[in-house]
Formats: structure tokens, C-alpha cells, sequence
């Protein structure tokens, strides 16, 4: 019974799985796997416009640096979650991971597509070949790592499904596997399903008393490989134009993807909200809006206190290329998290949509800086992506929804809008509470 | 006594600790030192004639070791000519000719330099790119190589080059022909080649004194700068020219090695995985306080 109330905490959403939006991202996804199966065929230098020069395009800058940074709303909600202990955020965590594991497994995948010579990525597992001087090293294999963590992570949710189902599917595959069966075998069956139930069951609360090793271990590789992705520019000093050459990237793009996984839990939150014609989850958001200035101000804080200490601030209003990016970004983060440090906006899902909008701009176009439009090999080299480069990365993304949009309705991993009511009466977010009093 | 036994096992702690994060001798190297026995080239340019035998010779003798194949020109119908433009998929070293005002034109050759701390190896994630300890020569195996590319982004010259045009590319880059005419016949095949003595091999020590003495016998002819004995940490490769060198395409660039740098920073956040481990442990106990914490209120739960 204690297990049936839990589920309840989270729903599937009833809806039909063929809709137009299906359909839609369907299309787009097959575009970009025709073009994928083309870079196979015919090479990397026959779909892209990538160069000597400009060796990492957009597939490395928005897929791999962009893309985690935005996946990262499941790590973002579990510190909240585990770590400040506010467990009023546990409703939006079901939906927060599924991204995150989307994100991550995509952006391993383009990294597949990406690389020259994917049939030696075996090497990563071999000790002998190991390179930890080298930040990719570990960024591969950390998010390798959380991956698997995630799918760990993701488990309860099946195992709900497993406990509560008819498990018709299950009964539909003995009878395939046994053809002999009659429906007098039935009675095998149930046993069959029976004992899947009472497995579960058993394996389902002890299996949470482990799961907070595994959700902190969630939580250290991504601090480590977000950093890490930062690390990846060091050694580029002579090719990072210094605007964003720091020793300060690890610490940039940590704190970067923190405020980014704060901003797409808001967006993702209403827009699915929106769409499915539910109600805005406002109490949960407009905490999770109050965190994001904070971060975002230490962030701008590290940013120019670098730039101030290596004397660099002259670039910044220089008005070429660069400078401009640069205010472009600044003026995105901080103009972003000056809104939200006005507490009556939390509550306005307008404003939060904006705003969280501006904060994933600001920070995805901190990362394509850094990546791309900072990056100066030298004279002579230019890169803009070519259609079929752009096409990958959207047919990328273009699955990613899609799985999203089909899972959600599959296994229970929003939030069940009765039962997280309730809670939200019991316990309000202090900021929420402060402003019900204003 | 007491002393020399703490000290000694002090230095048996760091000596551990070192070898922790290095992982592979290819870092931790004391900054500034630079190993003056490693094998090198010295390239003249005003010594060089512009012929490109060295060219030729190179992807004759490493066309099969290599991978490489001939670059085709727009022009060339017949497939009869080798015409690369600049270093690529196909060209480990290039000879261009620079014109520069007042006739003072001036050839100059690209290739690896073998740096003494090498960015490429430093960023290879599997390995693929290594420096010799011996030799110094900086190698490349295709059969470890992921052809993530970082070694490009990495190596502040731009010399590792790839192949994007195939369906299983390699990256291309000198290797002081350390498979084949080095072994066969004891120097790179474009050294061996060169009809002026344009190309110089040996220890980078030799190759340093006998280029302070050209300079110091020729005065007028080159520029007062060894390039490579200073730049990123210094390199095996050194140049003397007659015109600054920025102009003949090799950048300025600082002393310290950008490896360096990079591998400073990664030590001090992975100081024998410390770190990492100290925050796992610290997040297990909140996330268990935690947990104790709601349970005791009564909250019943899910982990997730
Ligand atoms: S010149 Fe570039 S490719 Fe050659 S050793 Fe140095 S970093 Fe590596
Ligand atoms: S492209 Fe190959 S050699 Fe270069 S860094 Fe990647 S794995 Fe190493």
C-alpha cells in the first residue's frame, strides 16, 4: 500500500503518443539521421565545413558544451533535493533526470558521430591508454559514468510500472514464446506476474535504502566533467581570444551549468505545462527562480574580477567581433538575473519563461564563446556550419524531444498535479510564503 | 636521524603522490627544464633553395607508413602532379616562399616541431599521440587514435593535420621519419635529401651552438633569434632566418609551455583524486542526514 501511495507522486500522462508535434519532430529526426548515415558513407569532410583550423564545429560546441550544460536541470534538482534538503522539489525531479539522461546519452552519441575514429573509443577502457593529463579523458569517461548512474537513477519509475501493472505485455510474450499454452495454462501465468509483483516489491524499497549513494555519486561527476568541459579551452592560451582564456574556466563552466539546469527545469516545467494543458507549477518555480540570481551573481562576479585582475577589461569595449559576443553575453546573464532578483516576478509565469529564456541564451552563447566564436587558430581559417552539420545537431535534438514527448507518456514521471498540491499546501517554499505574506 | 627519515618520507609521499596524477612521465616534468640530448632539426631558411626535395623525399618514403596520398590540384586532369597548398591529410612538412619588401624573399619549411613539453600529447585522451622519452620525438598511432581532433586544438602551431576527405581518416604529422628512414639510415629522409644543408639533424644541444655561431659569424645575413629555443617551453625543431619570423608564419608565442599551464590547474582540482573522493564522502553524508532528517518528520518517501 505504501508503495502505491508513493507512486501517485508522479503520473503518466494520458494522452495519445500520434500527435501532430509526433509527427513533426519525427520528420525532423529522420533528416538528420539521413545525414548522419551520409558522414558514415562519405566522411566528416563531406557533410561538415569543418577544417584543420576549425577542427571542432558546432557538433562539439552546441551538442557536447551546450547540450550537457542544458541537461543538467537532474543534477541541478538533486542538490536541491538532496543536498539542501528541500524535498518540496522532489516533484519535478522524475522529469528533470529524463532530460538530463537524454541530453547526456545524445550528446554521447553526437560525440560518436563526431569523432574520426569512433571503433578505438574502446581505448577509453583500457589502462594502458589512459591519459588523465587530458581533460577530454576525463570528460569522457565521467560522463560515460553518469549516464549509467542516470539510468540507475531512472529505475524506480520502471519498477512502478512493474509493481502495478497488469503486465500485459509480459503475459502477451509468454503466450508468443509458448504457443502451446492454452488459456487453462493461465494460471501459470498469473503466478509468473505474481512473482514479477512480489519481486519488485521486495526489491524496490531496498533498492532506495542504496539509491542515495548512487544519486550522490550524480552528483560528483557531473561537477567534475562540467568543469572539466572548461578545462578542455586551457590549453589553448594562444587560440582562446582572452576574453575567455582564464584559469578560471573549470569554475565558469560549473557554476554556468548550474544556473542553465535551474533556468531549463522552469522552461521545460512550463512549456510542458502549457502544452499538455496542465497546471503551472509555480509554487516549485519561483524557488527554483530565487537560486538563479545568486548563482548567476557569482558567476558574473568571477567573470569580471577576471578579467579586471588580468587587465583585459579594455578588449570588452573594444568594439570588434569579440567584444560585442562578450556583452552580448554579459548583458543576456546579467540583465536575466536582475529581473529575477525582483521576488514578485517568481510567481509570474511570464516572466519566468523569459527569464529563463535569457539565462540558457546567456549561457549556451557563454559556451559557444568559448568554443567557437572566441577560438582563433590564425589567418585564413573560417568556419560557419554547413546545412548538414546543422541538420545533424537538430535531428539530434529532434530525438531528444521526441523520446521525451513518448516516454512521458509511457512511465509516470511528472508530477501528479493533486498530490504535489497537497504537499505544496503542507510545506510552501519559504520564498513562496514570503511573498503569499507580501 | 629523525629528520632524514621524515624528509626521506616526505619525498616518498610526493614521489607517490606525483606519480598519481601524472599518471604518465610525459607531465610531470620540472618547469623550464629543457633535455638539450633530444633529437632535432635545425632549418636554415637562408640556407634553403626553395627545391623541395625534402618534400618529395618525405611523402616518398612515408607515403605507406603514413597514410598519405598525393594532392591534386585543380588543374590537373591527369592525376600526374603532387600539389598541396599548405600542410593536410596528405603533407607532413611544406616548403613556402615568402616575398617580403625589398626583395627580401625568404623560403620557409613547416612541420612538427617536436616540442619539448607537447600540447598534443599533453590533451590525447587515449594516448595516441607520444613523446619518446629517449629521442624526444613526438609519434603518433593511428591504431589508439579516436580522431577526437584535441591535438589540433591543442598544438599552437596548428601542425597536426587531418584526413577529412576519408572515411577512416588519421591525423598526419611529422615524426622525424621514426619509422622508416630514421631507423633505416639513422636521419629524417628530408635531412638526408637536402642539397644545400639547408636541414640540419641532431641533439638539440649541438644544433643550438651551431646555430649561435652561424649567427655569430654572419651577423648581417640572419635575425638575431634562434626560433624554438625559448618558444612554448622550447622545441627540438629550431629555425634561423634572415626575416622575423612572424612574417614567415611562425607565431610569437610565450615561454611557458601552455601544457603547462593546463596540467598546473587539472593537478591542483585531481591532487591524487582527493578531491573528488572528499566530495563524494562529504555529499553521502548530507544526502543520509538528510534522509534521517525527513524520515523523522514523518515524510514518507521516495528516492530518486
Ligand atoms: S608542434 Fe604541435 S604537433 Fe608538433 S609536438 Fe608541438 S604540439 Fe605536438
Ligand atoms: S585526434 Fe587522435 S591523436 Fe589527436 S588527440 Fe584525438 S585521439 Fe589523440
Amino acid at each position: 500500500m505504501r508503495e502505491h501511495e508513493h507512486s501517485k507522486e508522479f503520473v503518466r500522462v494520458h494522452s495519445p503518443i500520434l500527435t501532430k508535434p509526433f509527427y513533426f519532430f519525427l520528420a525532423l529526426s529522420l533528416v538528420g539521421v539521413y545525414f548522419i548515415i551520409l558522414r558514415f558513407v562519405r566522411g566528416i569532410g563531406a557533410v561538415s565545413n569543418l577544417s584543420d583550423g576549425y577542427p571542432w564545429g558546432i557538433w562539439i560546441a552546441y551538442d557536447v558544451a551546450t547540450g550537457t550544460a542544458i541537461a543538467c536541470g537532474g543534477y541541478a534538482v538533486a542538490i536541491l533535493v538532496y543536498i539542501r534538503n528541500r524535498w518540496q522539489y522532489h516533484p519535478l525531479i522524475r522529469s528533470a533526470i529524463l532530460t538530463s539522461l537524454f541530453g547526456y546519452c545524445l550528446a554521447g552519441f553526437s560525440v560518436m558521430v563526431d569523432i574520426g575514429r569512433p571503433w578505438n573509443a574502446y581505448g577509453f577502457f583500457m589502462p594502458s591508454r589512459w591519459q588523465p593529463n587530458s581533460a577530454m579523458f576525463e570528460v569522457a569517461l565521467c560522463i560515460m559514468g553518469y549516464c549509467v548512474v542516470q539510468i540507475i537513477e531512472f529505475f524506480p519509475s520502471l519498477l512502478c510500472v512493474l509493481e502495478h501493472s497488469k503486465l500485459k505485455w509480459l503475459q502477451k510474450a509468454i503466450y508468443h514464446f509458448h504457443p502451446r499454452h492454452t488459456p487453462q495454462d493461465e494460471a501459470l501465468v498469473r503466478t509468473t506476474v505474481e512473482w514479477v509483483h512480489s519481486a519488485t516489491a521486495w526489491f524496490h524499497p531496498k533498492f532506495n535504502t542504496i539509491l542515495i549513494f548512487i544519486v550522490a555519486l550524480g552528483l560528483v561527476l557531473p561537477t567534475m566533467h562540467q568543469s572539466s568541459l572548461g578545462s578542455l579551452m586551457l590549453i589553448a592560451p594562444t587560440k582562446l581570444h582572452p576574453l575567455w582564456h582564464t584559469g578560471f574556466l573549470p569554475l565558469l563552466f560549473l557554476i554556468n551549468c548550474m544556473y542553465m539546469g535551474y533556468a531549463i527545469v522552469i522552461l521545460e516545467s512550463l512549456v510542458s505545462s502549457y502544452l499538455l494543458k496542465r497546471e503551472y507549477e509555480v509554487e516549485e518555480l519561483s524557488g527554483l527562480a530565487h537560486i538563479i540570481p545568486w548563482l548567476a551573481a557569482v558567476w558574473l562576479a568571477v567573470r569580471l574580477g577576471d578579467l579586471i585582475q588580468r587587465d583585459q577589461v579594455a578588449l570588452v569595449f573594444k568594439g570588434d567581433k569579440y567584444s560585442l559576443f562578450f556583452l552580448l553575453e554579459f548583458l543576456l546573464l546579467a540583465g536575466g538575473s536582475l529581473l529575477l532578483f525582483e521576488s514578485k516576478r517568481w510567481r509570474s509565469p511570464r516572466w519566468l519563461f523569459a527569464t529563463a529564456v535569457m539565462m540558457l541564451l546567456g549561457g549556451a552563447l557563454y559556451r559557444f564563446n568559448v568554443y567557437l566564436i572566441g577560438f582563433i587558430p590564425g589567418t585564413g581559417w573560417r568556419y560557419f556550419p554547413s546545412f548538414a552539420e546543422l541538420m545533424i545537431s537538430v535531428g539530434i535534438v529532434s530525438i531528444e524531444i521526441l523520446g521525451y514527448q513518448v516516454l512521458i507518456k509511457f512511465l509516470p514521471v511528472l508530477p501528479n498535479p493533486h498530490m504535489h498540491r497537497d504537499i505544496a499546501h503542507v510545506k510552501p517554499p519559504k520564498a513562496a510564503e514570503a511573498v503569499a505574506r507580501a | 636521524m629523525r629528520t632524514t627519515s621524515r624528509r626521506q618520507f616526505l619525498k616518498l609521499l610526493g614521489a607517490t603522490g606525483a606519480g598519481l596524477l601524472a599518471g604518465r612521465p610525459c607531465a610531470a616534468r620540472g618547469a623550464g627544464t629543457v633535455n638539450n640530448d633530444e633529437l632535432g632539426m635545425l632549418y636554415d631558411a637562408t640556407r634553403c633553395v626553395g627545391c623541395k626535395a625534402c618534400m618529395a623525399a618525405c611523402k616518398r618514403v612515408n607515403r605507406d607508413s603514413g597514410g598519405l596520398a598525393y594532392e591534386r590540384a585543380p588543374f590537373d586532369q591527369d592525376k600526374l602532379w603532387d600539389a598541396p597548398a599548405d600542410l593536410s591529410g596528405n603533407t607532413r612538412t611544406l616548403i613556402k616562399l615568402y616575398k617580403g619588401p625589398q626583395n627580401r624573399w625568404s623560403y620557409i619549411k613547416y612541420s612538427c616541431m617536436h616540442c619539448q613539453e607537447p600540447s598534443c600529447v599533453s590533451v590525447c585522451p587515449v594516448s595516441a599521440m607520444t613523446k619518446d622519452k629517449a629521442t624526444g620525438i613526438v609519434d603518433y598511432d593511428k591504431n589508439k587514435c579516436i580522431g577526437c581532433r584535441y591535438c589540433q586544438i591543442a598544438c599552437p602551431f596548428s601542425i597536426p593535420r587531418f584526413q577529412w576527405e576519408r572515411k577512416a581518416p588519421q591525423i598526419v604529422k611529422c615524426d622525424l621519419c621514426r619509422n622508416t628512414n630514421l631507423r633505416g639510415k639513422g636521419l629524417p629522409a628530408c635531412a638526408e635529401v637536402c642539397p644545400t644543408g639547408a636541414i640540419t639533424f641532431g641533439r638539440r644541444g649541438d644544433l643550438l651552438r651551431d646555430a649561435r655561431g652561424r649567427i655569430e659569424a654572419n651577423g648581417g645575413r640572419y635575425v638575431n633569434y634562434v626560433y624554438g629555443e625559448h618558444e612554448v617551453g622550447g622545441t627540438n625543431h629550431l629555425y634561423l632566418a634572415g626575416v622575423p619570423f612572424p612574417r614567415l608564419g611562425l607565431p610569437r608565442l610565450p615561454a611557458e609551455a601552455p601544457a603547462e599551464f593546463s596540467e598546473r590547474i587539472q593537478h591542483t582540482i585531481y591532487k591524487g583524486f582527493i578531491a573528488p573522493v572528499a566530495l563524494y564522502g562529504m555529499l553521502c553524508i548530507i544526502a543520509l542526514r538528510n534522509r534521517k532528517k525527513r524520515e523523522s518528520k514523518g515524510i514518507q518517501e521516495e528516492e530518486e
